[in-house]
């Protein structure tokens, strides 16, 4: 049962060749059996999962199934489940059980997906390896040493080893799409407005979007139908229609403009990353695209502003975890101060208590202007270049990550060579676009990812331009050995 | 520009987190090198550049003054660490 896409495993259940039971039986016997060199669970429900898929197929055998019933899925673990343990990946939120479920969870459960289990992830959804995380770093299927990428490593490398065939996911930063890139997956972070934030785990939320990881950009265009929409319990819903994703895909691209950034191509990519993104382009021109060079010349700026704004907005944020009405509390506190300090202190690790400090200090007295304003000056200035630059062609396209998935260790002493692995991510969610990252070749055996970034809530035609790359390449259908019996 | 183990302790504390005073050199260094990094921002003349707080700079939506929660104080209080009589324990900080 291993290995076929979302799309396959739909029209199998419609024609009663399988049964949501077997697939997801076979999906717990994969995660079971692998999770203990991969990491990239935190929890499993196996009893639930079952009752799930025993309910889907009551509804495929009445003939009232969707696309999605009985699809398994695995969740990121910053989404609320009502019921199930939410961790965050934080020793703060260890043994707490979410009172509600999130929007993009009901719509899911609603379509029919059966929840296989929660993922792995950088603490708070804060890194970009899956190092930062209490319940340890996961591993990149295609090589145990090294890591899936970040935040969102779980879920990434959940869909690489094809335990599920696709998997729930947030990007604040780059979390949905650097994973991706490293792992050789489609991962699609929308426009911002467009998936629900509502129970959600906030860390920066004027950046935080979720969105899917999937084998393909089919498979992803018929989960984020799923979990788009307007939701009155978001107040930064978009109230915009959800347009067919699917409708779509098969659009020719003939006369797509695309826009290629030269900023991008920096001494630091890879030169296999530069290559396989120009056969790319090659590749699509033959389809009819044409290749047009743009300006994006203060993308350098994006990581600076950047770790202002998310630092800024999650010192705000995590302000809740107090030790007083959920999350961890620390052993006899002595005041209530004492109890603040100490549950804060004991309850996050690192990379969280760094980032909470820098926000705090750029939000201060005396250094509010020069930090937090000034980048805000400059999320402007990023965000308009963006617009000028798709006022010309439809769609840009980059390389996702400038390395491919790194040795686990390599970078976790040195924050800021780590916030660097987001360089060519963090600026579209700084302007609020959509973008998705697709596989688009090997070097030395790991995965390469490319950014396909598009306009605001254009997220058919970015999966329409991926799914007709996917037509032409087969980057996509490689899997890594070992992980799918 | 060099940050100070006294700087990094009125931080944390500002933050209500407990740092060891073990931690306090690494601390002190990444922010060092986190602001250093951030510091690239001053290259850019912004002072005619209004700052943008939100990508979509939409307005807050309104919506009927009407009740539509139940009020499910027992369900949240499951996960608070310490209650009491649908309280929420805390050390006594007024005598």
């Amino acid at each position: 049962m291993s290995g076929y896409t979302l799309a396959e495993l739909s029209r199998l259940l419609r024609e009663r060749a399988i049964s949501s039971t077997e697939i997801v039986k076979s999906c717990l016997e994969r995660a079971e059996r692998h999770n203990g060199a991969l990491n990239c669970f935190i929890s499993l429900f196996p009893e639930h999962a079952l009752e799930q898929a025993k309910a889907a197929d009551s509804i495929i055998a009445a003939g009232k199934a969707g696309p999605l019933t009985g699809i398994p899925v695995a969740h990121k673990d910053i989404f609320c489940t009502a019921g199930f343990k939410t961790s965050c990946a934080s020793k703060m939120l260890d043994s707490f059980i979410a009172p509600y479920q999130a929007t993009a969870m009901a719509k899911l459960d609603a379509a029919g997906t059966v929840m296989i289990g929660k993922t792995n992830m950088d603490e708070f959804a804060m890194g970009s390896s899956n190092e930062n995380s209490f319940y340890g770093p996961v591993s990149n299927p295609w090589d145990t040493e090294r890591v899936p990428g970040g935040s969102s490593g779980g879920s990434a490398c959940a869909v690489s080893a094809r335990i599920v065939p696709a998997a729930t996911a947030t990007d604040t930063g780059g979390s949905i799409r650097q994973p991706a890139a490293l792992c050789g997956v489609t991962g699609l972070k929308p426009t911002y407005g467009r998936v629900s934030r509502y129970g959600m785990i906030a860390y920066a939320s004027s950046l935080d979007q979720g969105g899917p990881i999937a084998q393909t950009a089919q498979d992803a265009a018929m989960l984020l139908g799923s979990m788009s929409g307007f939701d009155p319990k978001d107040a930064t819903s978009a109230d915009v229609r959800v347009d067919n994703y699917l409708d779509a895909l098969n659009n020719d691209i003939r006369g797509l403009k695309i826009g290629v950034p030269r900023e991008y191509f920096t001494p630091e990519l890879e030169q296999p990353i530069s290559d396989a993104v120009t056969a790319a382009l090659s590749l699509l021109e033959q389809a009819g695209a044409s290749v047009i060079d743009v300006e994006l010349p203060h993308t350098d700026l994006s990581i600076p502003v950047y770790y202002v704004i998310a630092s800024a907005e999650c010192s705000s944020n995590l302000s809740r975890y107090d030790g007083v009405r959920f999350g961890h509390r620390c052993p006899e506190p002595k005041d209530i101060n004492d109890l603040f300090c100490r549950s804060r202190g004991e309850g996050f690790g690192d990379e969280v208590k760094r980032r909470i400090m820098i926000g705090t200090y750029v939000l201060s007295e005396g250094y509010y202007d020069a930090y937090y304003l000034k980048a805000q000056r400059l999320r402007r200035v990023l965000r308009d270049e963006f617009r000028a630059a798709l006022d010309l062609v439809d769609v840009i396209v980059t390389p996702t990550s400038p390395t491919t998935a790194f040795p686990l260790g390599s970078r976790i002493g040195d924050p800021v060579s780590m916030y660097l692995s987001d360089i060519f991510t963090v600026s579209v969610n700084l302007a609020g676009l959509p973008a998705i990252s697709i596989p688009a070749g090997f070097s030395a055996g790991l995965p390469i990812g490319m950014q396909i970034i598009g306009n605001y809530f254009q997220e058919a035609r970015l999966l329409n331009v991926a799914h007709q790359y996917q037509q032409m390449t087969d980057w996509h259908k490689r899997i890594p050995g070992g992980w799918q019996l | 520009m060099p940050i100070k183990k006294t700087q990094v302790r009125e931080i944390a504390w500002l933050a209500r987190l407990a740092i060891e005073d073990e931690a306090m050199a690494g601390y002190a260094k990444d922010m060092a090198d986190i602001l250093a990094l951030v510091e690239q921002m001053q290259a850019v003349d912004t002072s005619a550049v209004e700052p943008l707080a939100h990508p979509l700079e939409i307005a807050a939506q309104l919506r009927p003054d009407s009740v539509n929660e139940e009020n499910r104080r027992e369900d949240f209080q499951q996960t608070a660490p310490q209650t009491r009589d649908g309280f929420y324990i805390v050390p006594r900080f007024v005598e």
